[in-house]
């Protein structure tokens, strides 16, 4: 990747980033809810209509769109992404104190899709056609089909409900309490993964230079450890960067199954409660994780691939 | 007679395909069909009396917290479920096949619009957006099916708009313009049935997925609303009573992943069939 390509990359997420803000705050300010009138009847006054058009009136949600729109982006700039009324704390605050749990969660069970799909995906592309292929594709097909919620709510049941070996709860930095929605998150990723693994592995057993170095007599696992799997990279880091960025939004359910302090989690109650500012912050801060991870995965190219260095 | 012959080969050559078709129709059926499969119980009424009860004769998947029968409640979540979810599929095909074309077709600032909002939803986690607006329009299964096609419609326009591009400057295109055909007449006449069987296809292998979301967002709470019969919403219902009544959570979830497998498997015999590039079933 060129100096130019980075910039214009760049360039193109600051694009997405006011556009996405834009969508959001265009949708939370059509939206029926009222945010006064919740917080109102959160704390437990009657929302009478003086008082509402009052606080109404203070907060600015009466100005014309536009003025409240820039005013807000203003303000994110400057890190102040708004106070958050249902956790009666700033978004910035709850939003990092919220990052690294969900982070966490995250590389478990990325690191857990990995170990099982990466050797799943190879046995079943080296014995193409095999019962172990068919079995490790029946096992994907399962896998994909299987809503993640439930899994996570039977795991739940068998482990701890009726043998008691894990707590109902979590809690941050306790390792037993990140097993069972690591697990959750890896079943259905790694099935994803586990096919596209395979794909990449054929596809580059199918070169050429596999059939030369096989007939020069290069051992098998040889072929397989020290040419195929670094050659078929490329494909699955492209991917593994893609499940990234789905398991950060997509971690939501699984966190409110199990309790999870992380960002999905409050996300939801977030929603639930119309805590606009909240909802906003965190929408802006998953697109720029997502948009800056998967800048990552592209630089990371230039490292895995020299081809690609040179081409650019 | 020949013709009814070869319809008879083509469904003893596609067996996947024929026995999942099959039960998608049966499925399909016991939705429409649900007050006489379930015997005219209602699956919004119960008999407090009877209360959380185990599976048992009179209950066979038992009861809930308002004794209501769970499974008269799984019969009718098929209704919503697949109703929420082919509107969903219909309508991110629809609105994709439509911006695809006219993005394809016409280029220049048309093409230009639609691709930039494409790569803005596609540059970003959908459930996030999905999740985000569900929850700001307020729950509802219409606005949950709003939501999720908002944010997948733009695989559909991506496709389309790549296979219109295809055939775009190809000679017969232009040989159609110029004897004096009408643009409406071109797009339906030729790009339309170009982009169409790949789009079908993309269409039937999502449902399956698309179900599961629609399970989700409604499980969060975002989607069908008490009392309805939905089954994300009945897990989200259940798992409160995990301990004392498991098989609130376990007929719901079965009932989930024995739809999603049949629509699955459905598609991707159906891809095998029409396009027999794609036979590895890869990614």
């Amino acid at each position: 990747m060129t100096k130019k390509q980075l910039i214009s990359r760049l360039a193109q997420i600051v694009v997405v980033l006011i556009g996405i803000s834009f969508l959001t705050f265009l949708l939370t300010y059509m939206s029926p809810g009222d945010p006064v009138r919740t917080m109102l009847s959160a704390t437990g006054v009657i929302p009478q209509e003086e008082l509402v058009q009052s606080i109404r009136d203070e907060m600015g949600l009466n100005d014309p769109f536009f003025t409240q729109y820039f005013r807000w982006l203003g303000n994110c700039l400057h890190g102040d992404f708004g106070e958050s009324f249902s956790f009666g704390r700033p978004v910035a605050e709850l939003l990092s104190a919220r990052l690294w749990p969900t982070l966490k969660l995250t590389l478990c069970s990325m690191v857990l899709m990995i170990v099982i799909s990466v050797p799943l995906g190879m046995l079943s592309a080296v014995y193409k056609g095999s019962w172990i292929d068919n079995l490790v594709r029946g096992f994907t097909f399962l896998g994909i089909s299987l809503p993640n919620f439930w899994v996570g709510l039977m795991l739940m049941l068998v482990f701890c409900v009726w043998v008691h070996w894990l707590p109902v709860i979590c809690s941050v930095g306790d390792f037993k309490s990140m097993i069972l929605p690591s697990v959750t998150l890896a079943i259905a990723m790694s099935s994803k993964y586990t096919r596209q693994v395979r794909t990449a592995i054929l596809e580059e057993l199918s070169q050429d230079y596999v059939t030369g170095a096989r007939a020069r007599g290069v051992a098998e696992w040889k072929i397989l450890w020290l040419n195929v799997f670094p050659n078929s990279l490329f494909p699955l880091i492209t991917m593994l960067g893609l499940s990234v960025g789905s398991l950060l939004g997509g971690t939501s359910v699984v966190e409110v199954i199990f309790s999870y302090p992380g960002l999905g989690n409050m996300a939801v109650t977030a929603i639930t409660s119309c805590d606009y500012y909240l909802i906003q912050g965190y929408v802006l801060w998953l697109a720029l994780i997502y948009m800056a991870i998967n800048l990552v995965v592209d630089i990371s190219y230039n490292f895995v691939d020299p081809r690609m260095r040179l081409k650019r | 007679m020949s013709q009814m012959e070869k319809k008879k080969n083509f469904f003893i050559e596609h067996k996947t395909f024929t026995i999942f078709g099959i039960l998608a129709i049966l499925l399909i059926l016991t939705a429409v069909f649900a007050p006489v499969v379930t015997g005219g119980v209602s699956p919004t009424e119960g008999d407090l009396m009877k209360a959380i009860q185990p599976p048992g004769p009179e209950h066979i998947f038992g009861t809930d917290r308002l004794g209501r029968d769970i499974f008269t409640r799984v019969i009718y979540g098929a209704r919503v479920s697949l109703t929420a979810t082919f509107s969903t599929v219909a309508l991110i095909f629809a609105v994709g096949t439509l911006l695809g074309i006219l993005a394809g077709y016409f280029g220049g600032a048309v093409d230009a619009v639609i691709m930039r909002i494409a790569d803005m939803l596609i540059a970003f986690p959908g459930l996030v957006l999905a999740l985000a607006v569900a929850g700001i329009m307020g729950a509802s299964i219409r606005n949950a099916v709003i939501a999720i096609a908002l944010v997948s419609w733009t695989k559909y326009a991506r496709l389309a708009r790549s296979l219109v591009l295809k055939i775009r400057n190809r000679d017969f295109v232009a040989a159609a313009v110029v004897t004096g055909s009408r643009t409406p007449y071109m797009l339906l006449r030729y790009m339309l049935p170009n982009v169409l069987p790949t789009l079908i296809i993309t269409a039937a292998t999502d449902i399956g997925g698309m179900m599961l979301e629609l399970a989700a967002l409604s499980f969060l709470g975002f989607g069908a609303k008490a009392p309805a019969a939905e089954w994300g919403l009945m897990l989200n219902e259940g798992r409160t009573y995990m301990e004392s009544a498991p098989w609130l959570m376990v007929f719901p979830g079965l009932a989930i992943f024995i739809t999603v497998v049949i629509f699955n498997m459905l598609g991707d015999s159906l891809r095998d069939i029409l396009d027999p590039r794609n036979e590895e079933g890869g990614a």
